[in-house]
């Protein structure tokens, strides 16, 4: 079985944002970056199918040199091999899934896997988009996925329960928290990773089908009111601003 | 035409696809346009509904091979719909299905899409989508180059307004079946369990609860106050039978609510990221200092379990 395991790098959860001068970008100046945490139920999902069902795993990621950190992370985890599709990032979550596709076809993976969504842009699309662009099924969002011949079954998020889906491989599967708990590269998969290499391909070139106009910080909320008084004093308090003041009651 | 894929249960729309076919109108309006409601499905009692939100025509494409959920066969469906009705932009709520199978569609039709947006408007003919990134630390304008245009608007945000049309209705044919992943089952997670996301009022609780079981003074808050119960991440990974589908943040939902109730929260980065769009936020914590604090419309500095029981008083004191 073949298994492409997608990855994004991206901020780190603590990051500070702050707007580039061209005003619709991110400054990356003090960024740490890290591979996207919800990738990283993706990938260990791919390294337990490789233990248990002699999978052979590929790490790609989109993006440019400094993505080949979690590319190196990943060979350090057991990925067998990793490549780097370069690509100048515009932001579109559609060209992304079109230069994965491309990278893709004909490849013959069995399963791909992916993050639910990529932290900062937090699109939830590529996972979707990839799927229709390869003609594949697709299940989102997924907490348990079982394989069988040419068959899975997943359990996937939904708005108050959970569904429980099948559908044909090969498939595009996008992975929620809740499906495994990743594990921590040890310094031999370290050393050996150094050992590898990271292919580099050049991505073909699309189009971006969306453009960010602007990004700007929120506007920060007004100082809030601390309110006096014991327990039950609050508590009247408090009613009384919600429904005379704020108005929510 | 506008387009907007609406989802029905117990045969009514749902919510956050009235509050997307609301939003379509308002920018149909501004730009001279067409709306079209569309229902897909083996059973599309509820549609009529649509004209009162401001539908002038209701698309149907109705067939049993369509009552099970399918990401393709329903992106088939939603595609072909779009192409037939020459719509230019379509919506859908960002519910777990309008955030499945709206990607899909944009795909197939080559559509720019913004996902989960907050606010849009049309410019020169074509959406333009605001959206939080980041989680919620930054807000991208978001340009489309495509002809059509594909978004999902995120529940709670667009106001509710009806507005009566003509609301013909129209059928168009159905994908053949043979889809290649259906939804075979669904779990549900006891009686009365609401999705967060559409909640007005949430009542949270974090690792100052101590325990699961006293998630009930929660429960009975958030009942006097016509809300339901959240938590943050801590709270549902401390084995206190939580489930992940109440987590709020990053890692969570993303929710809305007119007014949150944060209780023995302290407020982290990645919990901000889940409800700093609550319209009023209430901290409730006995350390002066929490994160939480800074984010408050109403500070309560004290001991949950004194002011949360107080609270429900009150509340359902006012309630009569
Ligand atoms: C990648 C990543 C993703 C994450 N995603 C999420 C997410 O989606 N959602 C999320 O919530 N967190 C998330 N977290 C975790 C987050 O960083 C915090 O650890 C978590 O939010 C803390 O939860 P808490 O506020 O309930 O607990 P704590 O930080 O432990 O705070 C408990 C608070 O309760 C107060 N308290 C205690 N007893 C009482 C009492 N009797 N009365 C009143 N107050 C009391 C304390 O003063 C304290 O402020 C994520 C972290 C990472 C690294």
């Amino acid at each position: 079985m073949k298994i492409l395991v997608a990855l994004k790098q991206v901020p780190d959860t603590e990051t500070k944002i702050r707007v580039a001068a061209d005003g619709k970008s991110l400054d990356a100046g003090d960024v740490k970056w890290i591979t996207s945490p919800y990738d990283e139920y993706a990938l260990e999902e791919a390294l337990r199918l490789k233990e248990s069902a002699a999978a052979e795993v590929t790490a790609v990621s989109v993006g440019g040199d400094k993505a080949k950190d979690i590319l190196r992370n990943a060979l350090a985890l057991g990925a067998d091999q990793a490549v780097l599709v370069k690509s100048a990032e515009t932001g579109d979550p559609l060209a992304v899934a079109r230069t994965l596709a491309a990278f893709a076809q004909d490849k013959g993976f069995d399963l791909i896997l992916l993050g639910n969504k990529g932290f900062g842009g937090d699109n939830a699309c590529v996972g979707p988009m990839l799927a229709e662009l390869l003609g594949l099924a697709q299940a989102n969002v997924v907490t348990k996925l079982e394989l069988s011949e040419g068959r899975f079954k997943a359990e996937r998020e939904g708005d108050a329960d959970s569904e429980v889906l099948e559908g044909s491989l090969p498939a595009v599967v996008t992975a929620q928290r809740g499906l495994n708990e990743p594990r921590y590269a040890n310094l031999k998969g370290i050393m050996a990773a150094k050992k590898k290499t990271i292919e580099e391909v050049e991505g073909a070139a699309v189009t971006p089908a969306v453009t960010t106009v602007t990004l700007a910080l929120p506007p920060s909320r007004p100082e809030g009111r601390k309110l006096e008084g014991d327990a039950a004093a609050q508590a009247a308090a408090l009613l009384g601003l919600l429904r005379d003041e704020a108005k929510v009651l | 035409m506008i387009l907007v894929f609406c989802e029905t249960k117990d045969g009514k729309i749902r919510k956050p696809s009235l509050e997307a076919l609301c939003e379509a109108r308002r920018l149909a309006d501004g730009a001279g346009k067409g709306l079209g409601a569309l229902f897909v499905g083996a059973d599309t009692t509820g549609a009529g509904e649509a004209a009162q939100y401001g539908a002038d025509v209701i698309v149907k494409i109705e067939a049993p091979s369509l009552a099970a959920y399918s990401s393709d066969g329903y992106a088939t469906a939603i595609a072909d719909a779009v192409k037939a009705k020459g719509a230019t932009a379509l919506l859908a709520a960002a519910t777990s299905c309008g955030r499945d199978v709206a990607p899909r569609v944009a795909a197939r039709l080559g559509a720019g899409y913004a996902s989960d947006v907050t606010g849009l408007s049309m410019v020169e003919g074509r959406l333009q989508a605001v959206r939080p990134v980041y989680a919620g630390k930054a807000f991208a304008t978001t340009g489309f180059e495509t002809p059509v245009q594909v978004a999902t608007t995120r529940p709670n945000i667009f106001a509710l307004a009806p507005c009566p049309k003509a609301g013909a209705v129209e059928t168009l044919p159905a994908p053949a079946g043979g889809f290649l992943a259906v939804v075979k089952e669904i779990l549900t997670k006891g009686a009365g369990h609401v999705d967060i996301a559409e909640a007005d009022v949430i009542v949270a609780g974090g690792r100052g609860m101590k325990d699961g079981a006293n998630f009930g003074i929660l429960e009975e808050l958030a009942g006097a106050l016509g809300g339901v119960v959240g938590a943050s991440r801590a709270a549902v990974d401390a084995g206190w039978g939580l489930p992940h589908s109440m987590q709020i943040g990053q890692t969570g939902k993303v929710v809305s609510p007119t007014l949150y109730i944060a209780c023995g929260i302290s407020g982290a980065i990645q919990h901000v990221a889940g409800m700093s769009g609550s319209k009023v936020i209430v901290a409730i914590n006995k350390d002066p200092e929490a994160p939480i604090f800074k984010l408050a419309t109403y500070g309560i500095v004290g001991d949950l379990f004194e002011v949360v029981p107080e609270l429900t008083k009150a509340a359902k004191a006012l309630g009569k």
